[in-house]
């Protein structure tokens, strides 16, 4: 680990000061002093804003749900209103991890954590996302975790996030504060593809901090799940995931909010899908039709082909178990 | 709240200090299984190796020093995280709690106790850490059934293949055996 000065921050302005000035906010910390370790990351000076006022979870006036970055895995999940509105998430959170990692990682931290791709944490490796230029290990390596949506021939690999997955589906938004004010981006622009600069994973500018998640209000009642599929059955990250939501009124779907995990380079919102259900009377045949174009797009690699069919039974399963045939 | 200047030591003084190679430190104040403990440590010094390196507490151990098997286990002001991926200097004035911490005197903890009764472990080397974890999964209130206690204990990995008797253990610790 290369040497770093640490301050903990007051206040946000004292944050936002030191964040101006090139310091690394850390949080929970599970992903950045790991890659800290490994000397992936380097940073200079950490600026510890665990305890700035960001720890509320509220709902808003127009019935969302605002969660404050600083909130931890373990609080969002079991917190009574996350729980009664958007069961989506506490599943994404549950599934996330391990207990003790949930107890330090943060919510804000969990939409900022750095791929799980092998080669981007060896530095030996070729990878343009630790080291712009130097190319792409996986693309001609061991590839089955890699991506098969979102990719470039720069960079194929996965967003290891389930909560984003949960929060894409819900077009969620994150707010932002920095050296030049507030802002507010939804969640599908703030989380970038790789294209020919993966090294930039973030609409971030210098400085600047997540300060909350914003789940919007949907249309009630409100059915939702998340469906990991994964090597073992518990603590390990996503081979295929599903996020689902369904509002359906008079036998009828009239929302559905669909994405994936474990596939894509970003959270992989499947808006065909959701235009395949709504205004549909759920079916097990609506189920597994929308669910055929859950990998509309796709480009598997050498070893991960069997993401394509595993994500399509991954969506349709989930659209069944949520939106059963009633 | 745009635009203010930091005042006091942060950033720019450490900074020089990285320029002159001297690894910046600080001075940390906390308290470990009931003792208060001041230390002056290299920022990059995790809670585990404060523990192990510093205080002589060698029961949490080193596994992957990666947060991927719960081998360093500690409770944190009543939570229990990986050790390994704390940074210690982040701690001033928290409270940690070790496997050394859980014992009254000669009377073991109800979970130590459970893991001699029920056998659950070999080698030995995972069950500190199985036993913090298992004191916060208990606190946490996830001991409802044998597959909740399998879920909530993920977090620790046994080599040894004692994951039955571990869910026991932690099932006779809870009450529900």
């Amino acid at each position: 680990m290369h040497p770093f000065t640490y301050t903990k921050a007051a206040d946000m302005r004292e944050a936002l000061s030191a964040g101006r000035r090139g310091g690394r906010y850390i949080a929970g910390g599970t992903t950045l002093v790991d890659l800290m370790r490994e000397t992936v990351e380097r940073p200079g000076s950490l600026v510890d804003i665990s305890t700035l006022p960001l720890r509320e979870v509220t709902v808003t006036e127009r019935g969302g749900l605002r969660i404050g970055a600083l909130v931890s895995m373990a609080e969002a999940g079991a917190h009574p209103k996350v729980r009664a509105l958007y069961p989506v998430i506490c599943e994404a959170l549950e599934l996330s991890a391990s207990a003790q990692l949930r107890n330090m990682a943060t919510i804000g931290g969990n939409i900022m954590q750095r791929t799980r791709c092998t080669y981007f944490r060896d530095v030996t490796a070729a990878c343009n996302k630790r080291d712009p230029g130097s190319g792409c290990a996986a693309l001609q390596g061991y590839n089955r975790n890699h991506a098969i949506l979102g990719t470039s021939d720069s960079c194929v690999a996965t967003h290891p996030s389930d909560l984003a997955v949960a929060l894409a589906a819900l077009d969620s938004t994150v707010r932002l504060l920095g050296p030049d004010g507030e802002r507010t981006l939804p969640l599908v622009d703030f989380l970038l593809k790789p294209g020919s600069t993966p090294n930039r994973e973030q609409a971030l500018r210098k400085g600047e901090l997540i300060t909350a998640v914003e789940i919007p209000a949907l249309p009630r009642p409100l059915k939702s799940g998340y469906l990991k599929v994964r090597d073992r059955q518990s603590y390990e990250f996503a081979l295929t995931s599903a996020a689902v939501a369904l509002h359906v009124r008079g036998g009828v779907i009239r929302e559905a909010k669909v994405a994936a995990g474990g596939v894509g380079t970003v959270p992989w919102k499947l808006p065909t899908v959701e235009r395949h259900l709504i205004g549909e009377r759920p079916s097990h045949r609506l189920w597994a039709e929308a669910a055929e174009h859950a990998a509309d797009g796709a480009h598997p690699l050498t070893h991960n082909g069997f993401k394509a069919e595993l994500l399509k039974r991954t969506v349709e399963r989930r659209l069944r178990t949520v939106g059963g045939t009633a | 709240m745009v635009g203010g200047v930091v005042t006091g030591p942060p950033v720019h003084a450490a900074e020089d200090a990285v320029a002159a190679e001297v690894p910046p430190g600080s001075r940390v104040s906390l308290t470990v299984n009931g003792v208060r403990r001041t230390v002056t440590i290299d920022n990059r010094t995790s809670l585990l190796d404060l523990l192990r390196e510093h205080f002589g507490l060698t029961g949490s151990k080193k596994g992957c020093n990666a947060g991927a098997c719960g081998a360093c286990t500690v409770l944190v002001d009543g939570r229990r995280v990986n050790s390994c991926l704390t940074l210690a200097v982040r701690l001033e004035g928290a409270e940690v709690t070790t496997i050394e911490g859980l014992a009254k005197g000669d009377r073991l903890h109800p979970l130590q106790q459970a893991f001699i009764d029920q056998d659950a472990f070999q080698c030995g080397f995972c069950t500190p850490g199985q036993i913090v974890s298992g004191v916060g999964c208990i606190q946490e209130g996830h001991t409802g059934s044998a597959e909740e206690i399998r879920e909530w204990m993920s977090g620790n990995l046994c080599r040894c293949g004692c994951y039955v008797k571990i869910e026991r253990a932690v099932e006779q610790a809870a009450g529900r055996k």
